[in-house]
Formats: structure tokens, sequence, C-alpha cells
């Protein structure tokens, strides 16, 4: 009686140690939820979904703060597989947050009209438009994400939004049916 | 190697169709001479896009280079010919898209000068390093059509290579340029393979052929003459015998793994038209500025096949055989089954240009609506890959890209068998080219939203940093004002306060003593004197009114 009841004890007390030393190796920093909805996110940290970035909004989402139809960039594709995550049902987008856009755009900035006053440099999101003070800025397109957050700031209205031209690397075979005549 | 015939293995599926061939095959290979401008794309193989070395206006010379490589899978481009770089710019290529895309104009001189060059007739004192990077400098692609750098698939690393296979299957209907080829350039062919031996140190070659070409079969074995260690293969004319895995599994009974390459299982297999480039990249020292193409289909009066200088325009090249370029007829680069449709007759030969088939008007018509599946099962009994066609289109259609992925989608060869023998005429090639671009689209762009979420995060840690240190230095500065303060209350004053204090107290000091005496005041005179008392008089009472309190 006494040893079963020892042997139960001791190996309580080895399984006790192994688990916790588990919770403290293989610790998980941050919550794997947010995580994922991030991962689903476009990353265009424009803020349309009222949230100061795209992990904020994917935080708000885990905590159940936000719905899952606030992002304007991702658009049916995003809500679809957020919804698969999560395991909601699919929501039309909330046209309270913006339209999806029909191409891609980026921004350029007009040089000649710039007056290098940072403004949009310190709006950029994602550090994609260069220049100093008094030094004419320009935007990398490659980075640009297409927020157009640098645009209400500029105080001489020198940014304009281009679209993005389709290239024979990046061109996709249309579905059939859909072909644009 | 005398162990008898070779046996040979079936491929699933495949389709036997009428080939056209004797059409275009006919008549021998003519030069289709210089144009008056040749449009070089910098982009005409599968890798990254080439760089132009060359400057608007400058004079190049027939074999220069005119754009280099950009990283390893790449290929560099030369002039075919002698003239002056026009522009560098965008314009119409031969693509399924129709879109422009960088290319070098030169204006052709008719001089056709060639640079100084030199071949290495003893291509065997050069060791497989040096080869390849001729051939990489010659900016030989696989003129098979799908236009990978030569180079890369002679450098097998540390893998034995076993079997170098020659591919002269061109089982595609309609085009004859291999065909036209072998006919005619057996030697070349034979030569070029030895080079690419040499450089595998391959120890067996062989050469499929489809059994349809039996000129091109007799010439070859002429050329190959009473060498032993190659081998020439009839291969059964049946569609896609050419395709690289199917070749391979025809000649040796052995699969190419899903998502795999050749090499993994000891083989290489080139075109044929590749070898022969390569033997004019070594041995003549000329890298590749022509190719054969053949001019074919029912809107071409003379259909044959003609050795083009890359980068003629494709409208130039029908006048040469009374072709219509009437917009009405269509016109495709590549065979029926797997060619695509070019929008616009301006766009150049370019080197993976096989075949230019253009249909009259009145045999151009519309494909048939597609009907709903039938799930008649005849495009999996036809496929070469072993893929299940059906479950490719529902999951395509439905654009569900992870489990067409799980289909193995890419194992897809786009042969169109599946498509020919539908008998809904769902458009089932097109619903899996769709299907890859979308996915490698959403690869794209997942590759851009991590370097943005990467960006954005090492953005608020800066801005986060940059406040932090602001704080600092606010701190730094005000725990040494705090010090300063405290110095000043109990030793050395402040030097200005000092001044000041020190000023204010001569002031007051001299408020306290009496008015200075005036020192000329004697010898006045009576009235001067009356004059001097009236004055002091004033100044007093005046005095007495401004220290009473107005």
């Amino acid at each position: 009686m006494l040893t079963a009841i020892l042997t139960l004890l001791v190996i309580a007390a080895v399984f006790g140690l192994v688990l916790g030393y588990a919770a403290i190796r293989f610790k998980v920093e941050s919550d794997p939820v947010v995580d994922k909805i991030d991962a689903l996110l476009p990353q265009t940290q424009c803020g349309q979904c009222t949230y100061p970035g795209c992990r904020p909004y994917a935080e708000a989402i885990a905590r159940g703060e936000a719905e899952i139809n606030q992002c304007p960039p991702g658009g049916e594709a995003t809500i679809q597989a957020l919804a698969d995550l999560l395991g909601r049902d699919p929501l039309p987008l909330n046209p309270e947050h913006g339209e999806v856009k029909k191409q891609k755009t980026v921004v350029i900035i007009d040089e000649q009209l710039c007056i290098g006053c940072t403004l949009c440099i310190q709006a950029c999101p994602v550090d994609a438009i260069v220049g100093a003070a008094k030094q004419m800025h320009t935007v990398i397109p490659e980075e640009c994400t297409g927020c157009d957050l640098c645009i209400p700031p500029c105080p001489v209205d020198c940014i304009y939004v281009v679209p993005v031209e389709e290239t024979v690397a990046e061109w996709k075979w249309p579905a059939p049916g859909e072909e644009s005549t | 190697m005398s162990a008898g015939p070779r046996k040979l293995h079936r491929f699933h599926g495949g389709l036997q169709l009428d080939d056209h061939k004797s059409i275009s095959n006919t008549l021998p290979v003519k030069a289709a001479g210089i144009p008056a401008q040749l449009i070089l794309p910098l982009s005409q193989h599968i890798g990254a896009m080439a760089v132009p070395s060359v400057r608007t206006g400058e004079r190049v010379l027939k074999g220069q280079r005119i754009a280099s490589c950009d990283g390893y899978v790449s290929a560099p481009v030369h002039a075919p010919t002698s003239g002056t770089v026009v522009a560098i710019s965008d314009r119409p290529i031969p693509h399924p898209s129709g879109l422009s895309a960088p290319c070098i104009s030169i204006d052709t001189d008719g001089k056709d000068e060639w640079i100084e060059h030199q071949g290495h007739e003893d291509y065997a004192s050069l060791d497989a390093s040096e080869l390849r990077n001729l051939i990489r400098e010659a900016g030989i692609v696989g003129l098979g059509g799908a236009g990978f750098p030569t180079y890369i698939k002679l450098n097998p690393g540390a893998r034995q290579i076993n079997t170098l296979l020659l591919n002269g299957a061109e089982c595609e209907p309609y085009i004859t340029c291999d065909d036209m080829l072998m006919r005619e350039r057996a030697d070349e062919i034979i030569s070029g393979m030895r080079i690419m031996q040499h450089a595998l140190q391959a120890r067996e070659c062989v050469i499929g052929v489809e059994d349809n070409k039996v000129e091109a079969f007799a010439a070859l074995r002429n050329a190959i003459g009473t060498a032993q260690d190659i081998e020439l293969v009839r291969v059964p004319t049946r569609y896609p015998a050419g395709g690289e895995k199917q070749l391979i599994y025809t000649l040796t009974g052995k699969q190419v793994p899903s998502h795999g390459l050749p090499l993994d299982i000891g083989m290489v297999c080139h075109n044929v038209g590749t070898a022969a480039a390569v033997y004019r990249a070594i041995v003549k020292g000329e890298p590749l500025l022509s190719r054969i193409v053949t001019l074919t289909g029912s809107g071409i009066p003379q259909p044959r096949n003609l050795e083009v200088l890359l980068g003629t325009p494709i409208k130039d090249l029908l006048a040469q055989v009374h072709g219509d370029t009437n917009k009405s007829g269509k016109l495709i680069m590549g065979g029926p089954m797997m060619g695509f449709e070019i929008l616009h007759a301006e766009a150049p030969v370019i080197k993976t240009t096989n075949c230019l088939l253009a249909w009259h008007p009145r045999d151009v018509e519309e494909p048939p609506a597609a009907l709903p599946c039938i799930r008649c099962g005849e495009c999996a009994e036809v496929c070469p890959v072993l893929l299940l066609p059906q479950q490719l289109y529902w999951h395509a259609q439905a654009r569900e890209f992870d489990n067409v992925q799980d289909y193995h989608l890419f194992d897809c060869i786009e042969c169109g068998c599946c498509s020919y023998v539908c008998p809904s005429h769902i458009p089932l090639v097109q619903y899996y080219r769709f299907a890859k671009t979308e996915i490698w689209q959403q690869e794209r762009d997942k590759e851009k939203s991590d370097a943005a979420r990467q960006r954005h995060e090492v953005r608020l840690e800066r801005l986060e940093r940059e406040k932090r240190e602001k704080k600092e230095r606010h701190a730094r500065k005000a725990a040494s004002l705090q010090k300063k303060g405290t110095d000043s209350d109990t030793e050395k004053a402040d030097p200005k306060k000092a001044a000041i204090m020190a000023a204010l107290e001569r002031v007051q000091k001299k408020k306290q003593q009496a008015p200075v005496e005036p020192q000329n005041i004697e010898h006045l005179t009576e009235a001067q004197q009356r004059e001097i008392d009236d004055i002091n008089a004033r100044r007093a009472s005046a005095h007495k009114q401004d220290e009473e309190p107005s």
C-alpha cells in the first residue's frame, strides 16, 4: 500500500518537474493566434481598420474586439482566410473602412514641388520614403505598400497615387470566362 | 553499346495526332536575311532579365554582347548582325499577355560585320567549367521551347551523369524546325553532343527521334557513323513523346520524381537544336544569334523553315513567306497544342520561338462554349503525367489553391491532351495556367507583406529607441543643470549676477555721497552768483516734487 502511494508520488513529482521545465524551456513569447492572424493580414499598415497597424488589428481580433471585415487592402481573400482560421462566418467587407482598390497602387513624390518638410517620412509606416529636412524626398516604390498615409500630411500636395504597372514577369493568366475583353 | 535494341517503355496517356509536318518540311531551310531593324528582348529565357551593356547610338558588331547576365539563372544577349543601337525601351514581345518588355533595338547596316571571335577546335582540352563558361557567354538556352540556360543543365555538381539524352522527338503537330535541323546539320548536332558529353562526363549518349522523321533519322545515323557510344533510337510517334520526362521514361523506363530534375536520376536531356548551338559556340566561337523557325499553317502560302536572326520582327518573316499579316487571321507562337496567340505582329522572334503558326481567317473559329463537366474521366485517361485533371479543374475553378497543389498542379506540363479530349470543351489547361500564376502571385504577395511587416516592426523599434534616447538626453541635461544650480549657492557667485550687483552698489554709494562741489565758483560776479542761487533753488524744489508721491 505504502509502496504504491510512494511510487505514484515519485511519478507525479517527476512528471511535475518535466512539465515545469518544459513550460519554461518552450515558453511561447507571444500569443500564437495573434501571429497567425497577423500572417494573414496584408501588412499595408494603412490603419483603415482603425487600429494603428496590422498587428494591433490582429491583437484586437484575437481579443474579440474587432470584426474580421475591417481590412480593405486584404479584401475578400483576407476575410475568407480569417474566417477559416478563426472558425467564424465570413462577412462582407465593412464599407465604413473603405473600399477594395481595383488595382495595386504606390505613391510618387513630385520632386519639383517637394519642400523637404519630412512630414511624409514621419507618416510612412514602412520607412519607404527617403529624404531629409529641406532636402528633396522620394519614394522607394518596391517598399511602398500603397497605404496612402503620406498624402494627408503633405502641405504642398505633391504626392500622387499611381497604379502599379503590370510586368510580363508578374502577369497572370485570366481565369477562363473572365478574360478582359 | 551493342546490347541489342533498347527496350522502350510506354508512358501513360498521350494522343495520336495528325502531325501536319509534311506541309513545312519539304523545302530546305532558307536564311531569312537581315531585316531593317532587330528588336532584342532582354528576357528571352527563364531567369533574371539581362542587363544592357551598350548605350543608345553605339555601333555594335555581329556577335557583340549587348546585354549581360544578371545572376546565376540568366543569359546574355548578342547583336545578331552589325548596326547601331537606336533604343533601349519597352516593345511588344511574344508573350501570351501581349505586354511590352525592355528590348534593345538595333538598326542594321547590312554589312554583317563580325566582332573578333575564336573557336576551340580542340574542345577536349578544355575542362567542364571552361566549357560551361563559354556556353554561358554564348547566351545559349534550351531551344526546345522552355529557354532554360543550358550551362546550368551542364553542371551536375557532385552527381554522376550516366546518360545524356538528346531530344529529337519534336512531337507537336506542324512544327518541323528540329526535323529540318537534324536533316541538314546532323554533324553539328553530333559534335555538340560530344561537347556536352565531355562537359558532363556522361557514360552513354542516347538520341530519341520520333519514328515519323525517317530522313532525319537517316541523316543522324549517317553522322554518327560507326561510333559505338551513341545510340540512336526511334520512339513511337505519340504526343507528347517529346516532353522531357516522357522521353526519359520512354527511353529508360525511369521516372523523374515530382518536383525533381532528370539530374536526380543521373540524366540530362537537351534539345537537338541546343546541341547544334553548343557546337557553334565552342568550335566556331559564335554566340547564339539565329535559330530555325517553322512558318506554317493555313495563313501561309509557302510554309517552310527559315533560319532567322533573333530579334527579327514576326511581320517581316510573314512577308517573306507571303503570309497574311491581316489582323483577322490568328497567329500562334509554338504549336497548336501548347502554343499561345501572339497579339502584336511587330513582336520579334526570340530564342524560344520554334514555330509560327498562322491561321487563315476562314480557319479561325471561336472555341465552342464550355459545357458542364460530365465526369467522363477521358482527361485522366490521356494525362501523360498521371494527374487527375478533373480534380484540378474543380479546385482551380473554386480558387482553392491549396487543394490544387495537393493534386500536384505543378507537375502538369500543360501539354493540352486533357483539353483536346474533353467532350464538354472545357479549357482545362487554361484553368491550370490560371491557378499556377495565381499561386505565384500569392507567393510574391506573401514575400512583399513579410518585408513590409519587417520594415514596420523595425520602424516601431527605431521610434521607440529614439524616444528613449531623447528622454535619456533630457534627463542628463536636467541633471547637469541641477548640479550647476547648487554650485552657485555655495561658492563662486554667478559672474554676471556679481557684476550687476557690483554696479548697483557703486551707484548707491555715489548717491549717498554729497553732491560734488562745483570747481569754478571763485571770482563770480554778483549777477552770476544770483543766477546760480536761483538755479539751485529751482533744482531743490524740483527734487522736492520728485520725492513727493505724485
